[in-house]
């Protein structure tokens, strides 16, 4: 039997952040090898997974890594505007990651 | 394993960094750990103190995000450390933007700090960051291409005219002059937050890439520490060989995982920091735990740039602005709001035209935070809080922009609604004014002939 479990239990870190006044980031960071492996080759937070999201094209993600040395997937996307623009809501580009918290990752 | 660093310098040829906070002024030092760190032979206390977080006002308006008051405390922890144990004191990007303005408002207030106590003559070395624009005026025609970064098209004319103020971003080079002109307090214009680190080290001798990393791994001070806890002192050192990080709160470690999740933080990719003069590959470093709290780092490579580009950031006005702020409680509204904030503008349309301001409905509890990449946009929930933001030319007409479209919403008429006292709640009855709106306009790169050239460099004296 195969449970499923969000990724908000099974990941250390779920952050977003600017990258610069055009794009946000964000770091997904596990707590071990296992989980890295097992939400890296489940494809929740493939590039697919992350214009299905956000509703994004995938045109709009700029970068997206496995980074092995810190257990962490991460990728950037363009910001609607640029930061600070009025109609902004998020200068900091820090809230960006909620809808990531959810997500369900099946389990071996 | 062997001592802490902390303890203990490495017998290598070695250069030890204090940093204590990784944006001075924002949000206060936490002294206790930079005291520590001042007891572990620092060869110097560097801080960077600015960044394009802050979004464009700051620039654009030529003021600080951070209180004054913040500003003198940080200096002031910083300044008597670094007079009282002899050792450099640098900080970079002054004020948040690193304007001229912001390096003038750091500089004076280390004289007045010198001054209230008594503190024995020193040197300060400052340098300057903004880019007049003219000069970039000049350069479009004459074929020099200022590119832009992420997307964003070349420099045009127009552009340019909409910017209220430009600052290139500082590589190490004013850095090490100062240096070497004996500065022991060096206040930076807009500079790489990693190059204010790095300087005093390459200026020693040590290797470009495993210097650059330094920088890139303190300039955050202890956000490359776990448990997470901002603000606390870091303490680095680098040798002809490695480079090692350990925290100095005795709460916080700094592990692989603390060190290495910090190298990809606010970048867009974890394996290349850009610069002036070139970046560094970080996809071969190796990390690994050195001591309980410590964390060595080998391998960053420094790939010299074929062509010097500087970075430029610039903020241009959009107009003055006024905020409003309303909530709505019942269920039909909520269903159909976006009815009402088209009343809101139509309203305003008709008095004053569909162009010449700018009016802008943020929906709390619907989608305000993420716009249209919402995943619940469709399900809001029970009450919204509506901010309403006004940008006009004038303040008289961003209040009222601002006070037709806030007003308006409590008289949205929607066909089914069942209050007809009022279709929003009020939090004030009025508008208020706010910093006036910005944006970036330059988010560019330029070529250079010298990194020097767009940073003039100053030395003058304080203390008795």
């Amino acid at each position: 039997m195969t449970a499923s479990r969000k990724l908000s239990e099974i990941a250390k870190t779920i952050r977003s952040k600017n990258a610069g006044v055009d794009k946000i980031t964000f770091d997904i960071i596990f707590p071990d090898r296992a989980t890295y492996d097992l939400v890296r080759d489940s494809g929740v937070l493939s590039r697919a997974s992350v214009c299905w999201i956000f509703g994004i094209d995938t045109a709009q993600i700029t970068d997206h890594v496995e980074f092995d040395p810190a257990l962490a997937i991460k990728f950037t996307i363009y910001r609607r505007m640029p930061s600070g623009s009025p109609g902004d809501a998020d200068i900091f580009g820090s809230q960006q990651y909620g809808p990531l918290l959810d997500l369900e990752v099946l389990g071996d | 394993m062997p001592a802490s660093i902390q303890h203990r310098r490495s017998v290598n040829h070695t250069l030890r960094i204090v940093c204590p906070n990784g944006h001075l002024g924002f949000a206060p030092i936490k002294t206790g750990s930079f005291r520590i760190g001042c007891q572990s032979e620092p060869d110097l206390i560097c801080a960077d103190s600015g960044s394009c977080d802050v979004g464009p006002v700051p620039l654009g308006s030529d003021t600080s995000s951070s209180p004054r008051q913040w500003q003198v405390d940080d200096l002031e922890t910083m300044l008597l450390a670094s007079r009282r144990l002899g050792v450099p004191m640098i900080v970079g990007s002054a004020g948040d933007t690193g304007s001229n303005s912001r390096v003038d408002l750091f500089v004076g207030i280390i004289r007045e700090l010198a001054k209230k106590h008594g503190l024995a003559r020193f040197r300060i070395g400052y340098f300057y960051s903004e880019v007049s624009k003219d000069a970039l005026r000049r350069s479009i025609p004459g074929g020099d291409t200022i590119a832009g970064l992420d997307g964003r098209p070349p420099l045009d004319l127009a552009t340019l005219d909409a910017t209220e103020r430009v600052v290139a971003m500082a590589g190490i080079h004013p850095y090490i002059k100062l240096l070497d002109a004996g500065a022991d307090v060096i206040i930076g214009g807009r500079s790489s937050d990693c190059a204010i680190f790095a300087a005093p080290a390459i200026r020693r001798g040590f290797p470009e890439g495993l210097a650059y990393f330094y920088g890139k791994v303190l300039e955050c001070a202890s956000f490359c520490a776990e448990p997470y806890g901002g603000k606390e002192s870091v303490l680095g050192e680098i040798t002809m060989d490695d480079v090692k990080i350990t925290a100095l709160l005795p709460e916080q470690r700094c592990t692989i995982a603390s060190v290495a999740g910090h190298a990809m933080y606010e970048r867009a990719n974890p394996f290349f920091e850009h610069f002036l003069g070139g970046h560094i590959d970080m996809s071969r470093c190796h990390y690994e735990q050195y001591d309980e709290r410590t964390v060595r780092v080998t391998g960053p490579k420094y790939v010299p740039a074929a062509e010097l580009r500087v970075k430029l950031e610039g903020a241009g006005k959009i107009g003055e602005r006024y905020v409003g702020i309303v909530g709505v409680r019942d269920p039909y509204t909520i269903a159909h709001i976006n009815l009402v904030t088209a009343w809101a503008r139509q309203q305003a349309a008709e008095r004053f035209g569909d162009s010449g301001y700018e009016l802008h409905f943020t929906i709390y509890g619907r989608n305000a935070i993420l716009g249209d990449r919402e995943p619940l946009k469709a399900t809001p929930a029970h009450e919204l809080g509506i901010v309403v933001q006004g940008v006009a030319p004038t303040k008289a007409m961003a209040e009222e922009v601002c006070m037709i479209a806030t007003r308006q919403m409590f008289y949205a008429r929607l066909p089914q609604v069942k209050g007809t006292a009022g279709g929003v709640a009020f939090l004030l009855d009025e508008v208020m004014p706010a910093s006036p709106a910005y944006r970036w306009t330059l988010n560019h790169t330029m070529r250079l002939d010298d990194p020097l050239e767009l940073f003039p460099t100053f030395i003058t004296e304080a203390g008795i």
